[in-house]
Formats: C-alpha cells, sequence, structure tokens
C-alpha cells in the first residue's frame, strides 16, 4: 500500500481571500520528512528528466530522509539557484511531478499520488533562508575573475545569471529599468503566492555576494549595448522578459476598467494598489470582475481581483471565462484549486465577442459565445469552435484580459544589429544561448522562453556557462 | 537604491542621481501653481532629446508618473521639468527642496520629435502645455525651420515661458482667455486664421485634451499635418502595462513606446478623455491627504 501524499497546511479560503498573506503555509519538519519517505528513489529517477534545470532530486529528497537539509539545500543550489522561489511558482505538475513513477505515464498532469517534490523543495528552500545558507555557497576561482559582465533586467533569468558568474568571480552589474528588482516576480506574481520577505531575501543574498544591482536603468535608451562594452563590460546578458500585453482586438476593448492582466497585477503587486490610498497608486475594483484567459496569469489576477473585492467589503464575484475546458487549461492546477476553493467562478468554453459601457466610457456588460471543442491545433489542444447562435450577456463593471504577451522591443528596436524571430524574440543558439552579436547571450521570455520561472532560470544557467567561457577565452589575449 | 553622497565606492561609478538642483514656481495664482525643477540625471541628460518624457517617484509609497523633459544640461548633467500641481504626486513633488531627492527617476521614454527642416511650422502650447512645445521649438528652430508659436493661458498670470518661446521662434502669439493679456480668446481662432491665411508645413499641438482636440479640428480643414503629444496614463512607461493605450487610425497604440506623438487627425481624443478620467474618484481621495 502507497503512503497517502503529505497535504500541505494552507490558510483557510474564507479567511485567506481578505488578505494578500501567502496562501500555502508550507511543510512542517515532520511533514517533510513524512512526505520524503514516499519517494521510491527509482533506479532511473524520471522526475529529475522533467525539471528543466535537472535538479537531482532523488538525491535532494534522499537527503531530507537522512535529515540534512543543508546537504538537501546544496544539492539544488548546484542546478537552481532559488529553490524558495522555484519552490513555491514552478508548475511541478507538468514537470518533475507528472514525471514522478506514481503518475500514469501520458497522464496531461501529475496524479495526486506523485510525490509533492515542490513542497520539499521549498521546505528545503525556507531551511536554507532561515540559515542563510546562501551565503555559503562556494565561489568558483575561475579565470574570468576580475572581468565584468552586465546584466540587463532583473527577473528570474537576469537574477539566475548574475548569481552564476559572481559565483566565478566576474563582477556583476544588473540594469533594471523599474524602480524594484524582481521582474515578473515583483510585479507579476502577487505576494500571496510569493510573499516579498522571500523574493527581498534572494536579492539581497545576490548583492551580498557583491551583485551590483542598478534600478531605474533602461538600457538601450540611456546606454547602448555597444556603450556597456566601451565602458569596460565583456559579457551581456539579456534578461528582458515578455514586455507588451496581448488584448484580443474586439470591440469596446478601450473602455475604462478594462485592464490588461500586466497593468492591474503591476498596480497591486509592484504599486501595492491594494494598500491605497496609504500606497498613492490607484485601481479600481468592480462588483462583476471577469477575468478571461486560462493561464496562471489569469488566476492570479482573478485572486487578486477577488481579495480586492473583499477588501472593499463587495460580495465577492469574479468570474474566469476560458474558451476551452479546464483540462486544457494552461495554469497550475494548484492555483486553480485555490481559485476554487476562494470562490472564483469559472465558465467553460465561452469566448468574448466584445464589451459594451456606458455614457462615461466605463464597462457595464461583456457579450460572449459559446463554443465547443473541435479538432486539436497546433499545440495539441482541441481547439475551441463557436456555437452560432450562442450568444449571450454577462454582468461586467471590470474585466481583465489576461490572453498572452508579445516581446518588448524597448531594447532590441534600438538594436539592429540584434537578430529577431518573427515574433520579436531574440534568436538565440539553443545551447549557448549565444545572440547574433559576439558577447551577447539572452535568455528566458525574450528568447522564446515559455514563461515559466524554473525555464528562464535554465536558460540563464546556460548562458552563464557561455559567458564564463567566452570571458575566459578573452582573458587569453 | 544608488544615490548621491551615499555610496561612491571606490572604483564604481553613480548611475541615475536624482538629485533636486534648482527649484522656481513659475506661476501660483488662481489655484494653479506651476514649478519648474532642475534635477541631476547625467546619463538620462546625455541623451534625452526633444519630445522625449522622464517617469518619477516622490516616494516609495509614490505612484510612478511621466513627465516631458523640457530642458537638459549635458555639462551640469541636469534634465528641467515643468509641471503644475494638478494630483498627490505633482503636489508631492512640488514639495520637495532643493538639496532633496526623487525616489526614482527613469528615461527618457517615448520617441523623440523627428527634428527635421518641415518649413513653416506653427507650435500651439496651452497652459503647462506650453513647457512642452518649448524643447521642441528650440530643435525646430535649430534644424532651420520658420517658428510661429501661439501661446494660450486662462489669463496674464498663468502664462509661462513666454521669453524662452519668443527667443526660439520667429514670431510669438498670445491668446488668454479673459483678455488680461494681447488677445482675448483661444490659441485655435488664432490658428485658424492663420491657415487661412497662408499655408504651413507642420503644427505641433500640447495643452489640455480639449484644446488638441480642437487644434486636431481646425488643421484637418486645411489638411496641414499636426502632430500632438498625448498624456495619457502611465504606470511602468516602458511598454509593459498597457494602461496608457490610444486608438490612433482605428488601432491599440501605446502612448509610452508608440508615442508620445501622435498625427492628431487619427487620435480617438473622445476615447482618451473617457480613460484619462478613469481614477477620477480615487483622486479625490487622495487629494484630501496633502
Amino acid at each position: 500500500m502507497k503512503k497517502e501524499p503529505v497535504k500541505v497546511s494552507e490558510l483557510n479560503a474564507a479567511e485567506r481571500a481578505s488578505t494578500f498573506d501567502e496562501v500555502v503555509a508550507g511543510y512542517s519538519e515532520s511533514d517533510a520528512l513524512k512526505e520524503a519517505s514516499r519517494c521510491a528513489r527509482c533506479k532511473t529517477p524520471a522526475c529529475i528528466s522533467g525539471c528543466p534545470v535537472g535538479v537531482d532530486i532523488k538525491t535532494f529528497i534522499s537527503k531530507i530522509n537522512e535529515r540534512d537539509y543543508e546537504g538537501a539545500y546544496f544539492t539544488i543550489r548546484q542546478k537552481n539557484d532559488f529553490p524558495a522561489i522555484c519552490g513555491r511558482v514552478c508548475p511541478a505538475e507538468y514537470q518533475c511531478r507528472r514525471a514522478c513513477i506514481f503518475t500514469k505515464k501520458g497522464s496531461p498532469f501529475a496524479a495526486r499520488e506523485a510525490i509533492n517534490i515542490h513542497f520539499l523543495e521549498r521546505f528545503v528552500g525556507d531551511y536554507g533562508i532561515k540559515n542563510n545558507l546562501a551565503a555559503r555557497a562556494k565561489k568558483v576561482d575561475a579565470k574570468p575573475a576580475r572581468t565584468k559582465a552586465a546584466v540587463i533586467g532583473s527577473g528570474p533569468a537576469g537574477l539566475a545569471c548574475a548569481g552564476e558568474l559572481a559565483r566565478n568571480g566576474i563582477s556583476v552589474t544588473v540594469f533594471e529599468g523599474l524602480h524594484k528588482s524582481g521582474g515578473v516576480l515583483r510585479y507579476g506574481i502577487p505576494p500571496f503566492r510569493m510573499p516579498r520577505s522571500i523574493l527581498d531575501f534572494e536579492i539581497d543574498s545576490l548583492k551580498k555576494m557583491g551583485v551590483d544591482i542598478v534600478p531605474n536603468y533602461i538600457v538601450g535608451r540611456v546606454k547602448s549595448i555597444g556603450e556597456l562594452f566601451k565602458e569596460g563590460y565583456s559579457a551581456v546578458f539579456l534578461g528582458l522578459g515578455a514586455g507588451i500585453p496581448s488584448f484580443m482586438g474586439i470591440k469596446g476593448e478601450d473602455l475604462c476598467n478594462i485592464y490588461s492582466a500586466n497593468e492591474f497585477l503591476t498596480r497591486v503587486n509592484l504599486m501595492s494598489a491594494y494598500k491605497f490610498p496609504e500606497f498613492h497608486t490607484p485601481v479600481n475594483i468592480g462588483r462583476h470582475v471577469i477575468v478571461i484567459g486560462g493561464g496562471n496569469t489569469a488566476m492570479d489576477a482573478a485572486r487578486a481581483a477577488l481579495r480586492l473585492q473583499r477588501l472593499n467589503n463587495m460580495a465577492p464575484d469574479t468570474t474566469i471565462i476560458y474558451r476551452r475546458t479546464e483540462v486544457e487549461m494552461p495554469a497550475r492546477r494548484l492555483e486553480i484549486e485555490h481559485a476554487k476553493e476562494e470562490g472564483i467562478k469559472f465558465r467553460f468554453l465561452v469566448k468574448p465577442e466584445g464589451f459594451l459601457g456606458d455614457e462615461k466610457g466605463f464597462v457595464k456588460k461583456i457579450k460572449c459565445l459559446e463554443c465547443r471543442l473541435g479538432e486539436p491545433d497546433s499545440s495539441g489542444r482541441r481547439r475551441p469552435v463557436e456555437i452560432a447562435g450562442s450568444s449571450f450577456d454577462m454582468a461586467c463593471d471590470m474585466a481583465v484580459i489576461a490572453v498572452g504577451l508579445k516581446a518588448n522591443a524597448l531594447l532590441t528596436k534600438v538594436t539592429p544589429e540584434l537578430k529577431l524571430d518573427q515574433y520579436g524574440d531574440v534568436v538565440v543558439d539553443k545551447d549557448t544561448m549565444a545572440t547574433s552579436i559576439e558577447g551577447v547571450f539572452a535568455g528566458g521570455d525574450i528568447a522564446g522562453g515559455e514563461g515559466t520561472v524554473i525555464e528562464a532560470m535554465g536558460m540563464a544557467k546556460r548562458a552563464s556557462k557561455s559567458i564564463v567561457a567566452h570571458l575566459s577565452r578573452q582573458r587569453r589575449f | 537604491m544608488r544615490r548621491q553622497g551615499r555610496l561612491p565606492l571606490k572604483g564604481r561609478r553613480l548611475f541615475i542621481f536624482m538629485k533636486i538642483l534648482r527649484k522656481a514656481t513659475l506661476c501660483n495664482t488662481e489655484g494653479i501653481k506651476i514649478t519648474t525643477m532642475e534635477i541631476s540625471a547625467p546619463d538620462i541628460a546625455a541623451k534625452v532629446r526633444a519630445g522625449q518624457f522622464v517617469v518619477l517617484m516622490t516616494g516609495e509609497k509614490g505612484e510612478r508618473i511621466p513627465l516631458t523633459v523640457v530642458d537638459s544640461n549635458n555639462s551640469s548633467g541636469s534634465i528641467t521639468l515643468i509641471f503644475q500641481e494638478v494630483g498627490l504626486t505633482t503636489k508631492l513633488l512640488g514639495k520637495l527642496e532643493v538639496g532633496g531627492e526623487l525616489h526614482a527617476l527613469a528615461g527618457p521614454l517615448g520617441h523623440a520629435t523627428e527634428v527635421k527642416k518641415y518649413g513653416k511650422v506653427i507650435l500651439v502650447g496651452g497652459g503647462v502645455g506650453i513647457a512642452e512645445i518649448y524643447p521642441v521649438a528650440k530643435a525646430l528652430k535649430g534644424a532651420g525651420n520658420e517658428i510661429t508659436v501661439i501661446l494660450g493661458a486662462r489669463t496674464k498670470n498663468l502664462l509661462i515661458l513666454e521669453a524662452e518661446l519668443k527667443g526660439s521662434s520667429d514670431r510669438l502669439l498670445v491668446a488668454t482667455d479673459d483678455g488680461s493679456y494681447e488677445r482675448r480668446g483661444f490659441t485655435t481662432d488664432i490658428l485658424a486664421e492663420l491657415l487661412a491665411k497662408d499655408k504651413y508645413d507642420l503644427v505641433y499641438a500640447v495643452g489640455p485634451i480639449p484644446m488638441m482636440k480642437r487644434v486636431a479640428d481646425v488643421t484637418k480643414n486645411s489638411g496641414t499635418s499636426t502632430v500632438v503629444s498625448l498624456n495619457a496614463l502611465m504606470v511602468d512607461a516602458t511598454g509593459m502595462c498597457g494602461c496608457c493605450r490610444v486608438t490612433v487610425g482605428g488601432e491599440v497604440k501605446f502612448s509610452c513606446v508608440d508615442g508620445p506623438e501622435f498625427e492628431a487627425s487619427l487620435v480617438d481624443w473622445d476615447g482618451l478623455i473617457k480613460r484619462n478620467r478613469v481614477y477620477a474618484d480615487k483622486e479625490k481621495h487622495l487629494c484630501k491627504l496633502v
């Protein structure tokens, strides 16, 4: 008989939905030991191949079993610098947990019985933070010491790259366009999923390693990439992220109180609009909020909206509409569950057609069409097909559009030597992450990443290896 | 946060400074206060061109607001901003004194004005928008254009930068709503007369949205190419959030990265007016705080 998976403790759904406090409280030591003991320690652990950066999951779980939490921490750190972050935001059910022996082969996502690798990782990461283990991470004494590298963007890719380069003795400057570092971890992911103290701690430990983070600095505007080289930087890493929110191009989309998910979440997360007027950035909240999309961003936006409704003493009424069904939703299963628990409503197989507003230009209604699933499209998911004559209206005095992002061209536009693909992403060599400019590397969403933190970090790791090699070569001359 | 005086570690250079070097009140009457501020920002000063803006925060809990860079001085490494106290953030900015610091400052943002020889150019500035046409007037004058400037203010005491703009133009005309100075009426009255008499190659207008909308209406008849610089609400101001989206020629454009300048005849003015009022209720709330 397999042992039951250990449930993670969470804040009560009714209470938590009125705060921005972290929902998942994490494993206690005894929880972690119990869960770790369930691991089958497969001879050829499939979970490792399910991890985009190849964390040695089997070993770190064994170390937990031995109560060697420090050993577990450094096992993860060999491949992943930020276990406390990834343990919170990784879509584990599509990655390591889906590959786990306890998940049936071919399942779209992990079985309930799959080892809760992400909760164990988080336990280890939090142990690392509590005991300040990051300070003990080994420095590599490599050739390129005393050379300078510039990292552009302080999101997951930029932070991972900076940490890796610093460990190699390279002096790193991270340039961030916003006033705070963290990129999407700061402006996109709400505090109830990633407490700011964790993010601040991880960024601080990079600073303690000697990484210089310069906020308010928009490379491409104040300095070109060429000028950075002239100022003595010998390599540049582009971790620019995905930038521009997509809109649907439907009628009435420019009405007031229709937000892109990026705007809504930036106001709430980066600018702390949920603490208005103590914080000065406002955000409006509607009585009938409609969120459009099926990804993690849609879940985050909906859960933030519901919290704002409660904080403003409104009856919670937030609905996610999605063109396909729950199975096809790209969001993490955990977020979907959490959203449901908190009272988010879901309307599947519904496609927005347009918005109607009042005389002041505020949205009042959304027009939708019902869909059914057709043949699979190029992504392998079954395509939504509109049902003729199925048009209907829903009350909607605020909408959040979370249907994806396009590349931000702020830097790439002024760097014509940089080769881009048809989507405006930077073209890179998949192994070295090298771009078309010598000494310039890229990773994360701007290099064709699909939006997971861990994937961006994996790309950044590969890029950092190439940067170290590139700088070592240079030193010989 | 890299700040002047605090962190000059050996061998490291400082990046964005944000100290207030100079401050002066341009007008403070009839409930309207317009202030000019020179702020140290060497890296921005070295790169900024006419028509571009910066985004700033006055404090940790503040908003990010965009302001056009009115002037820059590469040798003193400073930029000049001119603002009217209209909301909480501009009021807090107005409270900062020389020697004080901003919390955040980033730029230069937006496209620069296309500076070339057009021929005969009319620049229309209304209210605090006069500050925004000043760098454009200088740049276009420098490119050999014949410059006519039309300034508009509610009353004489609210007129700013008249002397500066006189120096950067071939002809300067003024309209005041109450007739307390020069011509009584609107800038668009003068504009319509000029366009009826003569042919011009470009009209460039910055001011309150109703003024810019009227300029667009006036120039439509003569078919004169007309550029306006829009003051849409922004958050990140780097193309990430879409707050500043405006419909231009039927397409969604982001003021921060696609603008802030657009062809006036293509702008959906009513949409912009409505979107700029989206936080009207919240602003009332904030203004009680100061």
